[in-house]
Order: C-alpha cells, then sequence, then structure tokens
C-alpha cells in the first residue's frame, strides 16, 4: 500500500512535515511560509538547563509550535494521539494508512538507521511523515533527507518509543478538516506581529537581549570558567546556530526566505527590502560560527580574542534589535 | 548567503552521501533551496563535541577500573545516553539509577534489576558484569 505522496527535502523537520502534509491535503504552503506563519525565528540562552554539558541555546520555538501555531492561525484542526501501549500505536498507524491518510510521527533520532553515526544522539523531537506500507516496511518521508526510505515495523516502533526528555510515546498527527477558504495575509501579519513581539520581549535572555547577554558572558567565561570549556559553550552554540535543519545561519535564511514570499502576498515592498536585511545579518551569523570555530581548533589562549568575538554577536543583538523594530513599523 | 557561497566541503554528512537544504539567494536575489554537503565551521564544532565525549568516556573507564563505577556507567555514555534518558529505558527512578553507577552498589544488584539494563543496552547479562574495555 503506497499512498501518492510529494516528498519534498525540506531544510527544518517541523516545517517540512507541516508543508508536506498539507501540500497533499491541497494546502500548497512552502516551507518558509510555515515557519514565518509559525513566528519560527527566536533566540534563547537558558544557562541553567545543561545539554551535552554545555548551557542550552535555541534558535527556535519549542518543538511542536510550529504545527499548532500554523494550524490556528490557517484554520485547521490537527489529530494528535499518544500511546501507552505499542501494539496500539501500530494498529492506529495502519488503520490511518489503509485510509489512504499519510501521517506525521515524532520520533527520537538515536535509532533512526539511515542517519549517520555521528548525528545519533538522544534527541526526541525529530519528524517524519509514514506513507505507506509494503510488506514489513513503512514507507518514509523524512523531510530532512533528499530521498525517501524505509523502517521496517521493529525500527519504527523503537524510535516512535524513544525514552528520555520530549520522549514521543507514539505520537503521531494529522490536519483534519481544512478550510475551503484561507486568508494567508491575516496569518503572515499575526506570524509576524508574535516574531517581533518575542524578538523584542523585556526579557533578559531571549530575542535580540539574549544574544547581547551571551556577547556579555562569552567575555567573562575565559576567567570564569577557562579555555576549554569557553570553546565547548562556543561549539555548542554554533552548532545549534548551523546544524542540520536549520537552513544555515539560525534560521535567518528561511525567515527572510518567507519575508520575500510575504512582499508578494501583502502586496509590500517595505518586507522585501527588510528581507535583504534578514540575509545580511544570516550572513553575519555565519561570519560568528567561523571566528569561533577558528577559536577553538587554534585553542587561541589571548582574552582579546574572545572580546573580538563577543563584539560580533553584540553587533548582531543589535542589528536584530534594529531589524525587529522596523519591521515592527513595516506591518502597521 | 549567495547560492554559488553554499558551503559544498566534506562532512559525515557527505560521507554517507547525504545532502542539507540551506536557504541561499541567486543572481536576481530571489530565494530558494540550494543543497550543501557540509561546513568546515560546523564541523569542526560538531567534532569538538564529539571529543568531548570521547574524553568522558575514557574517565569513566578509567574509574570503572579503579573500581570507583560500574559497568552501566560506561554502556551508558558509550550509547550517549545520561541518567535521565537511561531512566526511562529502564523505568528506574533517576536516583536510583545514579545509585547504580557506583561499583559497589552494581555489586549488590540483582538478576531481574541487571536484565533490565542488559535489555536496554541490548547486551547480553554477561557482557553487562564484564565489560570489554
Amino acid at each position: 500500500m503506497k499512498i501518492n505522496f510529494e516528498h519534498n527535502q525540506s531544510a527544518h523537520c517541523e516545517n517540512g512535515v507541516v508543508s508536506n502534509l498539507l501540500n497533499y491535503n491541497g494546502l500548497q504552503v512552502s516551507e518558509p511560509m510555515v515557519f514565518g506563519i509559525a513566528s519560527g525565528v527566536f533566540f534563547i540562552y537558558i544557562p541553567f538547563v545543561k545539554v551535552n554539558f554545555a548551557p542550552m541555546f535555541s534558535f527556535r520555538p519549542v518543538p511542536g509550535f510550529i504545527f499548532s501555531r500554523v494550524s490556528k492561525r490557517l484554520g485547521f484542526k490537527i489529530k494528535r494521539h499518544k500511546f501507552k501501549s505499542k501494539e496500539k500505536a501500530q494498529q492506529v498507524l495502519d488503520a490511518e494508512l489503509s485510509k489512504n491518510n499519510p501521517v506525521g510521527l515524532q520520533v527520537g533520532v538515536y535509532n533512526l538507521t539511515y542517519f549517520p553515526d555521528e548525528y545519533r544522539f538522544h534527541f526526541n523531537a525529530h519528524n517524519l511523515v509514514v506513507y505507506g506500507k509494503d510488506g514489513d516496511n513503512y514507507l518514509i518521508s523524512d523531510p530532512v533527507m533528499q530521498d525517501v526510505t524505509t523502517l521496517s515495523a521493529k525500527e519504527l516502533e523503537k524510535v516512535r518509543f524513544a525514552k528520555g526528555p520530549f520522549a514521543p510515546n507514539g505520537h503521531i498527527y494529522y490536519p483534519t478538516e481544512l478550510p475551503n477558504q484561507i486568508d494567508l495575509k491575516k496569518a503572515i501579519t499575526k506570524g509576524i506581529k508574535q516574531a517581533y513581539r518575542h524578538m523584542l520581549a523585556p526579557v533578559p535572555v531571549v530575542g535580540y537581549r539574549g544574544i547581547r547577554y551571551v556577547a556579555k558572558r562569552i567575555r567573562k567565561w575565559p576567567d570564569k570558567i577557562g579555555v576549554k570549556k569557553t570553546n565547548h559553550y562556543l561549539g555548542q552554540l554554533v552548532r545549534m546556530q548551523e546544524e542540520i535543519g536549520t537552513g544555515g545561519g539560525g534560521f535567518r535564511f528561511i525567515f527572510a526566505a518567507f519575508l520575500q514570499e510575504a512582499s508578494v502576498i501583502m502586496e509590500n515592498p517595505r518586507l522585501a527590502e527588510l528581507s535583504e536585511e534578514m540575509t545580511a545579518i544570516g550572513d553575519q551569523w555565519r561570519d560568528f560560527a567561523i571566528d569561533a570555530s577558528r577559536l577553538y581548533k587554534n585553542r587561541s589562549r589571548e582574552t582579546d580574542a574572545y572580546n573580538k568575538i563577543a563584539d560580533k554577536l553584540d553587533a548582531i543583538g543589535l542589528a536584530e534589535k534594529a531589524f525587529f523594530l522596523d519591521l515592527k513599523k513595516a506591518i502597521k | 548567503m549567495k547560492k554559488e557561497e553554499v558551503p559544498q566541503d566534506e562532512s559525515s554528512l557527505s560521507k554517507a552521501n547525504i545532502k542539507e537544504v540551506v536557504y541561499a539567494v541567486d543572481k536576481d536575489g530571489k530565494y530558494g533551496k540550494a543543497l550543501s554537503s557540509g561546513w568546515e565551521a560546523k564541523t569542526i564544532a560538531l567534532n569538538e563535541s564529539l571529543d568531548l565525549i570521547e574524553e568522558q568516556l575514557q574517565e569513566t573507564i578509567q574509574k570503572i577500573k579503579e573500581g570507583e563505577l560500574s559497568p552501566i556507567a560506561f554502556y551508558m555514555e558509550s550509547q550517549r545516553m545520561d541518567v535521565v534518558v537511561l531512566s526511562g529505558y529502564v523505568g528506574i527512578w533517576q536516583w536510583r539509577v545514579k545509585r547504580h553507577l557506583k561499583a559497589k552498589i552494581f555489586k549488590k544488584l540483582g538478576e531481574k534489576t541487571l536484565k533490565k539494563y542488559a535489555e536496554a543496552f541490548e547486551i547480553s547479562l554477561e557482557e553487562l558484569k564484564n565489560p570489554k574495555i
């Protein structure tokens, strides 16, 4: 059994699943459009939550938010199931497939057999689509992969019932009740409004303030926690910013692509200009990543090097502040 | 980022024949998807993190040989788990898992508990008791 489902590779798994599922259901929405409507652009620094011995930095909202925000703003409903029983989880999946309904699944990355070893971490908020079954094999459309692939029933069960933070518990979801007409303009406005509200939020560790706060910490880290740990923290920041799924530059390029698309729909040329500005900011982030990687490659011990990189990050924070203030004006 | 600037460096992804999508602008400034085989800057960041995991594992192996930590610590770390993740897989409270990482406590564990760990790590009881380290 195979559903006629179109696989489109995307930068980020959640955007990709949402976009591909909506396309299947007759609603053509691109990945950047999904990302922008869901206010995907973000920054947060959480010093007290340690991931892999380093504080948490995130350039995106909590997993799951993208789909729920898009559904709210475009006016469709999502059906979600979670399971205690593995048998039940498979039964529901099979039942949906037999109704010709491709479904999204939340899975753990560690046991995904088609991922290279270096990428196998216990990260449980990955998303993919199942669009059919061939004997004992499920047909898988993983949005970050170029092509479709398969997983055996046993392999799929393992990733659906991965354990640890964000444990998926067999989480399966699909859109229902799609409206005949959607108000894209309204959805875009809402997405942009929430994006600048979050990026300009009066919270020290969120948005542009969060970026500047991290810059300040970088100046202190070498003395406070030592060069080795500082480099590890910077490595973590670069990985969160550039790793597979971000589309590059901490999601900033996807957001710029969204603004370009939105500019046409909204008939607002200012958004196209702002798209170019966001591209420049994305390039600044890339520049920062290069400098950071040089730092821990050369194991530089001069504190001045850390001040220089902190200057760069601070400049990004200020650029994002100016950008989101302009965006606020542009959407009024 | 311009399309012609999209990095095509060697990476663990390119070794597995995978390319990832990034967003970049073409000559006319129009956005679209582009494929990247990898980027040196982030490969360095990833390797730095993997080196740290390996370093940590070597320290743990040393501590097991010195009789301080139990083999559970070795299997946990070599499968990139931490106490929170392992606790989920074995269905044992985190504070108990933490205790089981100590060699002294590990020696007193019953067959039933050991079996849970062996299953979570997908190894035999024999391998759990005598890790090849």
